[in-house]
């Protein structure tokens, strides 16, 4: 009961941030909601027994990259964006148009998965640092080194067009 | 009483007795801090304010808290308000993990001596230490004032460059205790050799005593405190990043910046330096340390009240002095031992690191900018790495 409560509390928090991610005018308004929605999604992470994953979200994403997006932005001196005005169309079919494809996908969840067993909080405990670990090491030993590579190539590609800066 | 209740109020209890001696602490910190750099330097230090200056800290807040709040007009209202608030909430948030001691059992109720037993603390510290930049950044930015926002650009800078080696350094503790528990990695730090304790610095197989250089640098920089104070470098940024803050606001920061120093303190303590283990062991009369110390300290203190050189060390000094004379007989009480004892070793330990944290403040210059940012990406996390590549290689040959 409890866990429900701190769900929809959590997932509340975090529709809302996602919201005013897109409604504030100021980017670093945006920048922080953003910070919200990585935040409240630690907290359901950490209510569905990924552990180490959620403390890996705030780390990562709300502490290091948000971090770095804040410091862009304040960087830039980025000021309030300008809002131009909107289609009539997209004021009045935006919003129903939006429901109906929830919708739809709600439905075709429920007709392709119709005997996907229901979520309770507490069940999966394999979320700690060491059956990650094991996951990470064995099972998908490939896609971890592939990742591994990718960024890799992300930091020669940015050193690369650092340097090029210099001379 | 059913055991939710009995969680409860013993939860509140120790929320409330960490709370009341984390913030005295944190107001004393800054007294010891004035009168060590004073002294140093071959001044008194604060000497008006009660006897020794011991009132300074009282006299500090009210002054903080009385002060009229400045609301500059240039500033981005709402982050202006929050920035401090986030700081300050971020920095007192990591001690509720933080072990202090063993257990504790009063009334056939066990419980923890730390307010949240997490088995990813570790974790739990550096995800809140990662989020504590926010505070300063956004202090910086939202002042609208220069020398705040390059104050607060060179703190996330510097704080996202020294979390890497940070948590690296980090890391290879962890490999050798097998957990991220603090209090398993405590537990891990168990008993001695002879005479060495098998704290982690001093451990089979690799010793961390490079893990604990790197870790306690890369504090410095975290806690933004000299030789990495650029966020605040008052010759070239007037204060930095809270420049526009005044009152409670301001005392807000600097709240901040001694809870983080306290936290860092702590967290080197359990990782590296054994928690609450003694420093040798309790059959060669480690329980006996610190009476013999408190009673030195109570014996020194009378002496120089009957031998004084200023006129009021008359009174002052012999009170000081029964004071830890009895603190000294507290520590002789049988059944207080094994509470006491731990939360004794572990407050020395973290006291010893902070009196180190303020004693390099009076030593040492600040960095350059460009010395800053070279040290930790060219120095530090390759030395890091190659640290944790070495803890990882022994560890593995051993087990």
């Amino acid at each position: 009961m409890v866990d429900l409560l701190f769900f929809g509390i959590f997932a509340a928090i975090a529709v809302l941030c996602a919201i005013n991610v897109v409604l504030q005018k100021h980017p670093i308004s945006s920048a922080l909601s953003l910070v919200g929605v990585m935040g409240s999604l630690a907290v359901l992470y950490l209510m569905l027994g990924g552990v180490f994953i959620a403390m890996a979200q705030i780390i990562v994403y709300a502490g290091a990259v948000m971090v770095l997006f804040v410091f862009v932005i304040m960087l830039l001196n980025a000021g309030i964006e300008v809002r131009r005005g909107r289609s009539w169309m997209a004021t009045i079919f935006g919003v129903p148009a939006l429901l109906g494809l929830l919708g739809v996908l709600a439905c075709l969840l429920a007709r392709w998965f119709p005997d996907a067993p229901t979520i309770k909080f507490g069940d999966f405990t394999g979320g700690g640092a060491k059956e990650v670990g094991y996951a990470l090491f064995t099972e998908y030993l490939l896609p971890f080194e592939v990742t591994s590579v990718l960024i890799l190539i992300a930091i020669l590609g940015a050193v690369v067009l650092a340097r090029k800066e210099l001379d | 009483m059913s055991p939710s209740i009995v969680f409860l109020i013993a939860t509140s209890v120790k929320l409330a007795i960490i709370a009341f001696v984390l913030l005295t602490a944190l107001a004393y910190i800054q007294w010891v801090e004035r009168k060590v750099i004073a002294h140093v330097q071959v001044r008194m230090g604060p000497s008006r304010v009660g006897p020794h200056g011991l009132l300074q800290p009282l006299a500090d807040v009210i002054k903080l808290i009385t002060k009229e709040g400045v609301l500059p007009p240039q500033v981005n209202t709402v982050f202006y308000v929050a920035a401090p608030i986030l700081a300050v909430f971020m920095a007192l948030i990591s001690i509720s993990v933080i072990p202090f001691g063993t257990s504790i059992t009063i009334m056939g109720h066990k419980t923890m001596m730390e307010l949240a037993d997490v088995n990813v603390g570790v974790l739990v510290i550096l995800a809140v230490s990662s989020m504590g930049v926010y505070g300063i950044a956004l202090g910086g930015w939202a002042s609208n004032n220069k020398y705040s926002l390059i104050g607060g650009l060179r703190s996330s800078a510097q704080m996202i460059s020294y979390e890497l080696p940070m948590s690296l350094a980090i890391a290879a503790p962890l490999l050798m205790a097998g957990s991220l528990s603090l209090r398993d990695i405590v537990n891990a730090q168990h008993g001695s050799w002879h005479l060495i304790p098998r704290w982690a610095i001093f451990a089979y197989p690799f010793p961390q005593v490079f893990s604990f250089i790197i870790f306690m640098i890369a504090a410095f920089a975290e806690t933004n405190r000299i030789p990495f104070d650029l966020p605040e470098a008052e010759n070239e940024l007037v204060a930095g990043f809270h420049v526009e803050y005044s009152s409670m606001s301001f005392a807000g920061f600097f709240m901040a910046e001694y809870s983080n120093m306290v936290t860092v303190c702590c967290i080197a303590t359990i990782l590296f330096l054994g928690g609450w283990h003694p420093l040798w062991p309790v059959k060669w009369g480690s329980d006996f340390a610190a009476p013999a110390i408190f009673a030195a300290a109570g014996l020194i203190c009378i002496y120089h009240g009957i031998n004084y050189v200023r006129p009021f060390d008359r009174i002052t000094l012999p009170i000081f002095g029964v004071i830890f004379l009895g603190c000294a007989g507290i520590f002789l009480v049988p059944i207080l031992v094994p509470i006491l004892m731990p939360i004794f070793w572990f407050l020395a330990k973290v006291s010893f690191l902070l009196f180190v944290f303020i004693w390099i403040r009076a030593t040492l210059p600040r960095f350059r900018y460009d010395q800053l940012m070279a040290f930790a990406w060219k120095f530090l996390f390759p030395v890091a790495l190659v640290n944790l590549l070495l803890t990882g290689f022994f560890v593995a040959l051993v087990s």
